[in-house]
């Protein structure tokens, strides 16, 4: 077991995960025995157009250097057209945080069904590969929530 | 031209079709026209009309809707997209309004000519394409299309969207060649992040969160403001670090998103200069791009691209795609 240096840089990455198809693709990926990064933390929301701008802010104002957000397929939401929605909203936020100068690569919109276990793996993989090599998040982070 | 207006809306008073009049009143200074009700003939001696008044009045409409009787309203051709993106929302009443277009040749910026070095000005009128300038040092000269507010120089066009009668419509018509509005925006996509964030720092934390631009917004009307919710640590504050500065702007500009019809009031009512039709217009840009020529308040019934969507949207990682340069 390798001992942690207190220096080095971990990611914190949130991942918002719809109910119906994301949380029970990262439930397949667990049960599969296919590994993750344990830096991902998921929070489950009903939709993936449950999600509001302001969320995905928040979630770097608390200390998140990477936000990735899963949903059903287009096509395959549960609420037969709430993905459609998010993706509108979802391209032009992070249109908007590109725009802003904040590195495009910390947020991301993965589609990932119940089925795809592989998929959920390996997505988060590289995602946590790209904030591994984008560093910590200084131009959306708010000073007062750092801990250390 | 003011005394047309004028004329008009103490008939209509006379006539009763209108109780009250929503135009501009003049300020303490000789150019700070202020929105007011005027609710009779003498009242109306105050009426001004003149480039000054840029002030968008379809905002004051929300609530001259829920008082008794019609009101009479001036509205700019840019204003009156405005009015059209309200009626859409369902925010206006359009039986108790009675809508006068009035011509514009355009909307002026007060600091354009104070920052031109002339100072102690006392009052402003126009003459052709010169401002003659009364100063307590005496009588100066500065060329109208200079002192144009930003927004005017890339006009949408003098054609009202919606009116119950016109008034000096031909004014302003035989305007010159237009700049094109996401010139400055193209401009910040061409640049490295870094000089990007670089310069919305800059920009941002100028910003003292007197919450002008969303108050004067018309596109801002939700009864109650995601920032007036106790629940978030930035509702009435000012920014306490880049962060908050970021957070405001950012969700201001994309709660009005699709729904913004580019009429430059935020932009224009903020006292540190921020340029956050910058902000709007970028999103404007991408909605255009992304799903097609979209202008908010041209019409009373189709569905805005937010609300809207088709199987073949582009996907979000478009942004990474173009890295970051557009």
């Amino acid at each position: 077991m390798q001992v942690e240096n207190k220096k080095e840089f971990r990611p914190k990455i949130v991942a918002f995960c719809c109910n119906w198809c994301s949380y029970a693709g990262a439930d397949l990926a667990g049960s599969s025995r296919l590994a993750y990064p344990a830096d991902v933390k998921i929070i489950r929301v009903p939709c993936s157009c449950r999600v509001n701008p302001m969320f995905i802010l928040r979630a770097f104002q608390r200390g998140a250097d990477g936000v990735i957000l899963c949903g059903c397929h287009p096509g395959d939401c549960h609420y037969t057209t709430g993905n459609y929605y998010a993706r509108r909203r979802m391209t032009l936020l992070f249109s908007m945080l590109d725009y802003l100068g904040v590195e495009h690569g910390r947020t991301r919109v993965e589609w990932v069904s119940a089925a795809e276990g592989v998929k959920f793996s390996t997505t988060m993989n590289e995602f946590v590969e790209k904030i591994y090599s984008l560093g910590e998040n200084v131009r959306l982070e708010d000073l007062r929530c750092k801990r250390d | 031209m003011q005394e047309r207006l004028i004329e008009r809306a103490k008939e209509l008073l006379a006539e009763g079709t209108v109780v009250r009049v929503l135009g501009w009143k003049r300020g303490d200074l000789g150019y700070d026209p202020e929105p007011a009700y005027f609710n009779s003939p003498e009242e109306l001696e105050d009426f001004v009309y003149d480039g000054f008044c840029g002030a968008n009045l379809s905002k004051y409409m929300i609530q001259a809707g829920k008082l008794e009787g019609n009101t009479l309203v001036f509205l700019k051709p840019c204003d009156t997209y405005s009015f059209n993106q309200l009626i859409k929302e369902h925010r206006v009443n359009r039986e108790k309004t009675y809508i006068i277009g009035v011509g514009c040749k355009g909307t002026l910026d007060i600091d354009k000519v104070k920052s031109a070095g002339i100072k102690g000005i006392e009052r402003v009128s126009c003459q052709g394409d010169v401002l003659k300038i009364q100063t307590i040092y005496g009588e100066k000269e500065f060329p109208f299309q200079e002192a144009l507010l930003e927004r005017c120089t890339v006009c949408k066009g003098k054609t009202h969207q919606i009116y119950d009668e016109l008034i000096g419509a031909e004014e302003g018509e035989e305007a010159g060649p237009l700049g094109n509005r996401f010139e400055m925006v193209e401009k910040l996509e061409a640049m490295s992040p870094e000089e990007r964030f670089a310069f919305w720092q800059k920009e941002l934390s100028k910003c003292i969160r007197c919450n002008a631009c969303r108050n004067v917004c018309p596109a801002c009307s939700c009864l109650k403001c995601v920032f007036d919710s106790n629940q978030f640590d930035s509702a009435q504050k000012a920014n306490a670090d880049t962060f908050e500065e970021q957070m405001f702007h950012i969700i201001r500009a994309f709660h009005v998103a699709g729904r913004c019809t580019d009429c430059g009031e935020c932009s224009r009512v903020c006292p540190q200069g921020i340029p956050l039709h910058l902000l709007n217009r970028k999103f404007i840009k991408d909605i255009n791009e992304f799903y097609g020529e979209y202008q908010a308040g041209e019409d009373t019934e189709s569905r805005a691209p937010l609300t809207n969507f088709t199987f073949e949207d582009v996907e979000p990682g478009i942004v990474s795609e173009r890295g970051g340069r557009h």
